[in-house]
């Protein structure tokens, strides 16, 4: 069935971009490895300074989201579309509850003075700065592929709305929710990574 | 239609969920315990394991077909050279 292999192609081509995604994050998490080996008792005191609640709080909201996400895909495909719709919509709820949580969480550290370039981070000692330097720059491009997540899943929510996501052809919604589910996977390493190494 | 036969029941994923969170649960408690080195390596195999779960019951890894299978698996042996030489060099600088 020629429709069957362009479904394939489309999925294989979600895939090989999100392989992308594993090696451009890969890389910052070496580089986030090999200072930590060099200095482990100051990267230890950059994350006592991490708030851990945030940190669970937003794991668990991210694994209810890709679940809800997963979860939209089943009831696709029973033709259950409410429940698709409201999945769609608790995990875009949950998003959105994500970058609220971090927008507390870097303005509480911003408040108190760490942030690139300030006073504090430069005074102090170097590998502290590189530790909140990769704290920035790690969980800021992850937030900013939440960010494209949501849209992606907005759109799929449409597309499920308007009859154009059907069981018979559910490819965009697959497609959106495996980059969805790789945020949440990329998630799953930055938690432990920063939050746990205290 | 093979492709509907893959398709997890709510009971499965919710199962996944559950154990998803048992694990973040596992690793946080796993951290107060005060074993140098050896923390970093639990939290590690304990995130590779909930990363697995979600590659497998979440994103279809099981039904997606074997040029997904291989080409992941590709990747994650590159990523594991790009770790191991610049580790490589880094011990021997």
């Amino acid at each position: 069935m020629p429709g069957q292999r362009d479904q394939t192609g489309k999925k294989l081509g979600m895939w090989l971009f999100l392989f992308t995604e594993i090696i451009l994050f890969g890389a910052l998490f070496v580089l986030y490895a090999v200072y930590f080996s060099w200095y482990p008792k100051d990267f230890i005191l950059g994350a006592k300074e991490l708030d851990l609640g945030f940190g669970v709080i937003n794991t668990v909201i991210l694994l209810i989201s890709s679940f809800l996400v997963a979860a939209s895909i089943t009831a696709v495909q029973n033709d259950q579309r409410h429940i698709a719709l409201a999945a769609l919509a608790g995990a875009q709820v949950c998003g959105a509850v994500f970058l609220v949580n971090k927008y507390f969480e870097w303005g509480h550290k911003i408040e108190i003075g760490i942030y690139p370039g300030s006073e504090r981070l430069l005074d102090g000692p170097a590998p502290q700065n590189l530790f909140f330097g990769l704290y920035y720059v790690v969980t800021g491009l992850h937030g900013i592929h939440i960010g494209i997540g949501m849209v992606l899943l907005a759109v799929s929510l449409v597309l499920v709305f308007c009859r154009r996501i059907t069981a018979e052809n559910d490819v965009v919604l697959d497609n959106c929710g495996l980059y969805w589910h790789l945020v949440d996977l990329i998630w799953i390493f930055i938690f432990p990574l920063f939050y746990l190494v205290v | 239609m093979e492709h509907a036969s893959h398709i997890f029941s709510y009971k499965t994923l919710g199962l996944v969920l559950g154990a998803l969170l048992v694990l973040t649960g596992v690793t946080v408690g796993a951290s107060y315990i005060d074993l140098g080195w050896v923390n970093v390596w639990i939290a590690l195999v304990i995130a590779s394991a909930k990363a697995s779960l979600v590659l497998v019951v979440f994103m279809h890894m099981n039904s997606a077909g074997k040029g997904v299978v291989v080409s992941f698996l590709s990747t994650v042996f590159f990523l594991a050279i790009m770790i191991g030489f610049i580790f490589w060099d880094v011990a021997f600088r």
